[in-house]
């Protein structure tokens, strides 16, 4: 889902980003025949191995009136196979002593096993064996689906701030196809049957769409001929075309209100700006990430020191900005008014703190701080196999390389103040802003939600 | 997510759900102040991870101020020494130190994760010395941190998920402190001398318990436990928490306008250092705390398609912490749900799981012991809970050979034991039913 899987990547690139320098030197690749690529890194520390299997397929590749449907198959890969019966996926990996599971964003879907080392070729087998004989039948699909459609009430149904951002996203995007939710609009998943889901898995689902992400005590020519075995012997068939909806240019505010049973307001305001595009000479993404960190990446940062402790304006407040996308970019600044203030409080905040570096620009302390602790990141993430995992996975996922991980890391620290005072002149106009709000409603006022879905006898 | 992340991680961390292949070497000593450490020395990455904790946690709120503790913990860092919390957080970030707080019933600690360096890792301790050591508890911080308190409390006051672990609780623990939750009022009422004497009574050295897992000598490790621990108040005397007792059965249904229904079920059920804690970790991973294999997850989610999370899990601490059973469902079809839940668990109080669930429970959770500890953060939420709740040094070591010698019969008496069908509560928070 994307808000989760959102704040999930901002975890991940706050805590953890980059590669340590270290990582192209113990970091191999594979390109096998049927178009497959396989990554592995050796980390020796503990007896454990991540195994992730990443497809190049996510929401944004629906079409109207099936949104959902990624996801929805994602929960379908655990129905079983010829080999596998339904559910039987989840036992074998719980019997090798692992853990496993899987997530979808708009760009990609990803599948993955935490196992002890010795488990590797059998989760291999097991990949690669759904990654080519899924079964998807009427009746299993009937039941997850359901399952699917409590996942969107408890996640988005009955928690404001999703509803809030599902809103801001379905405002600020026309034509793109992050406009709608990765769990899917309710009324679709009611309208979804077996067959779009088993269509969904035969179009998109083949090896040369895909690619595999092994992190830990492996030695990586045993993994690549392991790959060879198993990926190896599937074939690939023709992806179908796939189309970028660029987005009309935005040409005044936008602004949206959501009512729901809460105490709290909320408030997300979202800017239109650019992604990552070429590594190598793009400047603004990097400046863009700079300043996000500078904002809210630490409890010293402007947000927490000045919204929060000092003016008192903000219970919380934090931004959110990922540059390594398939789509375009949101940069969105979030919160909740502090008691006694309301969202056109916190709106003016919000404002003041961006002209502020508009006006003054920032400061050479404030960004050595963010580099100090980008540097502490650098080590802290080699603590974590799946952290180094989701990192080379997701860069993947954006359409730049893992080797990219390096050099964005490296980049970002050459990020000036300048650079910084220069986006947030240039990329924080009302022109391309999408205002949204949660309008808090009493809970004992509100009605129940007509319960959404279908009602069938069990 | 095909799971909640959350659900995961709590899971983890109630379950304790296992160990290491062996080879963990913990080194134990108390510190000339009186704390007890808890060591391991890993040089592999040059990180340093430091947690300690107090018998502080919010069962030990005086009555009529629950809120008190997490308040106390959260205003450590809000000036200390000669220091601001401006200056403070600052330090910390140009550092490269991470470092945060937790509280939960029984205890209250600090986390500091720095880098091993002596010219980053020094001052990183001293500075969380100084904030363990010279609290200010400032006027402005406090009145600010009491009003956002409150804020949040009545923020969750609208949330299903939150009514239904506070009701659940209450429903639970009736007259202990394990049942009460802050509110508006308690919170409201905290005062500065109440704030600064849960301190000199709960933050005493011979109270504290640090665990320290990474790249410092054990020689090092004795100078960084004493220093972080000789300067704390004397401490008073721990005072004993009040029995838990068995709640009576009964059903608790609360309306709101969700399109879910939260449905709790459960007692307080286990003590830290309980024999039976294998045999009921066994038996519930068949039940409902292994995932996708357990039959709670089959029977509600897999076949029916009811819910999406739906799980069971002992929450082991100093007193009887909850057995709970949990799921949500669309609001309509609740007692649906919950029938079928009840069921399941009621089969399994009967009958306990069969040998080949057993044996693929005790398979489970003892070949998953390495990837509990693969990493230095993970491993020291373990050293710490075995330091705190005073487990066996070997607890690690020891836990396969304990696993697998926990038989079916095992698993039915130590259910039968700890799982009393007659003190059951269920908690259902917004329901058509009245």
């Amino acid at each position: 889902m994307r808000t989760t899987l959102a704040s999930l990547l901002l975890c991940a690139l706050l805590a953890l980003s980059g590669a340590a320098g270290a990582a192209e030197t113990d970091t191999y690749e594979k390109h096998l025949g049927n178009g497959l690529r396989v990554v592995v890194k050796e980390d020796h520390r503990a007896p454990t191995v991540v195994h992730m299997v990443w497809y190049r397929v996510g929401a944004m590749d629906e079409t109207d009136g099936h949104s959902g449907l990624a996801h929805a198959l994602e929960h379908m890969m655990f129905k079983g196979t010829k080999k596998v019966p339904p559910g039987g996926f989840n036992k074998l990996v719980a019997e090798a002593g692992g853990r496993d599971n899987a997530f979808t964003s708009e760009d990609y879907t990803a599948y993955f096993q935490i196992v002890p080392k010795r488990a590797l070729p059998q989760m291999m087998n097991l990949e690669s064996d759904r990654m080519a004989n899924l079964q998807v039948t009427p009746n299993d699909f009937a039941a997850e689906i359901k399952v699917v459609m409590e996942e969107r009430r408890l996640r988005t149904d009955d928690n404001p701030q999703s509803l809030v951002y599902e809103a801001l996203n379905a405002s600020a995007f026309l034509a793109d196809r992050y406009r709608r939710p990765v769990i899917g609009w309710m009324n679709d998943l009611e309208a979804m049957t077996w067959q779009d889901a088993r269509d969904w898995y035969k179009r998109w689902y083949t090896p040369s769409n895909a690619y595999v992400v092994v992190v830990g005590d492996v030695d990586h020519d045993e993994v690549f001929r392991l790959a060879e075995r198993t990926y190896g012997k599937l074939k690939s068939h023709v992806l179908p075309a796939r189309r970028v909806e660029i987005d009309p240019e935005q040409t005044g505010i936008r602004r949206v209100v959501v009512k729901a049973p809460a105490k709290l307001p909320y408030l997300a305001m979202a800017w239109k700006v650019p992604k990552l595009v070429d590594v190598d000479r793009d400047r603004d993404p990097y400046a863009l990430d700079v300043l996000a960190a500078l904002l809210d990446g630490n409890e010293a940062a402007r947000f927490p020191r000045d919204l929060v402790r000092e003016q008192k304006v903000a219970q919380s407040a934090g931004t959110q900005y990922d540059s390594t996308v398939r789509g375009e970019s949101l940069f969105v600044i979030g919160g909740q008014p502090a008691e006694g203030k309301n969202a056109a409080d916190l709106e003016a905040a919000f404002r003041a703190e961006l002209k502020r570096i508009q006006d003054e620009g920032v400061t050479p302390e404030e960004l050595a701080r963010v580099k100090t602790q980008l540097i502490a990141a650098q080590v802290y993430k080699r603590d974590s196999m799946m952290a180094q995992a989701m990192e080379m996975g997701m860069m993947e996922a954006s359409g730049h390389d893992w080797r990219d991980v390096d050099k964005v890391v490296d980049k970002f620290g050459t990020v000036t103040a300048d650079e910084v005072q220069g986006v947030a002149k240039k990329y924080f106009k009302d022109d391309t802003l999408t205002v949204a709000v949660l309008d808090p409603q009493p809970i004992d006022k509100a009605k129940p939600r007509e319960p959404a879905g279908p009602v069938r006898p069990y | 997510m095909r799971k909640l992340i959350a659900f995961a991680a709590l899971l983890g961390a109630a379950l304790f759900t296992a160990a290491a292949d062996a080879g963990v070497k913990i080194q134990h000593w108390v510190a000339p102040s009186g704390a007890r450490v808890y060591f391991v020395e890993t040089h592999v990455l040059p990180i340093l991870d430091v947690k300690i904790d107090f018998s502080a946690g919010a069962a030990y709120d005086p009555s009529g101020k629950s809120g008190l503790a997490e308040l106390t913990r959260s205003l450590l860092d809000a000036g200390a020494g000669k220091m601001d919390e401006e200056a403070i957080a600052a330090r910390f970030v140009d550092l490269g130190a991470r470092f945060s707080g937790s509280t939960d019933y029984d205890r209250a600690g600090l986390s500091l994760r720095t880098l091993s360096a002596p010219d980053k890792r020094d001052p990183a301790v001293d500075l969380v010395r100084t904030i363990l050591s010279q609290p200010a508890f400032p006027d402005g911080p406090l009145a600010r941190e009491k009003t956002r308190s409150i804020a949040e409390i009545q923020e969750e006051d609208t949330r299903p998920d939150a009514i239904a672990a506070k009701r659940f609780a209450a429903a639970m623990y009736p007259g202990h402190p394990y049942g009460v939750t802050p509110t508006a009022q308690s919170v409201g009422g905290i005062t500065r001398d109440d704030v600064a004497a849960f301190h000199r009574d709960h933050y005493g050295a011979k109270h504290a318990v640090i665990a320290l897992v990474g790249d410092v000598t054990r020689e090092q490790a004795e100078a960084i436990a004493q220093r972080l621990t000789d300067a704390l108040p004397a401490g008073a005397a721990e005072t004993p928490l009040p029995a838990v007792t068995s709640p009576a059965q009964k059903t608790v249904r609360v309306p709101h306008p969700a399109s879910q229904s939260h449905i709790h079920v459960g007692l307080p059920a286990l003590k830290r250092g309980d024999p039976d804690f294998y045999a009921l970790l066994a038996g519930n991973y068949s039940l409902g705390g292994g995932g996708f294999v357990s039959r709670l997850m089959k029977e509600v989610r897999e076949k029916r398609g009811y819910a999406y999370s739906v799980y069971s899990y002992f929450s082991p601490r100093k007193l009887e912490g909850p057995f709970d059973l949990g799921l949500q469902t669309k609001r309509d079809q609740a007692d649906a749900a919950l029938k079928v839940a009840r069921d399941v668990l009621d089969d399994f109080l009967a009958h306990g799981p069969t040998e080949q669930e057993l044996a693929a429970a005790k398979k489970h959770l003892t070949d998953s012991l390495a990837l509990a500890i693969d990493s230095n953060a993970k491993l020291i939420g373990y050293i710490s809970v075995i330091g705190y709740y005073g487990l066996p040094l070997t607890y690690l070591d020891d836990f396969p050979a304990k696993m697998r010698a926990v038989t079916v019969q095992d698993v039915r008496a130590a259910f039968k034991r700890h799982v009393d069908p007659a003190d059951l509560v269920t908690v259902i928070v917004a329901t058509d039913e009245k």
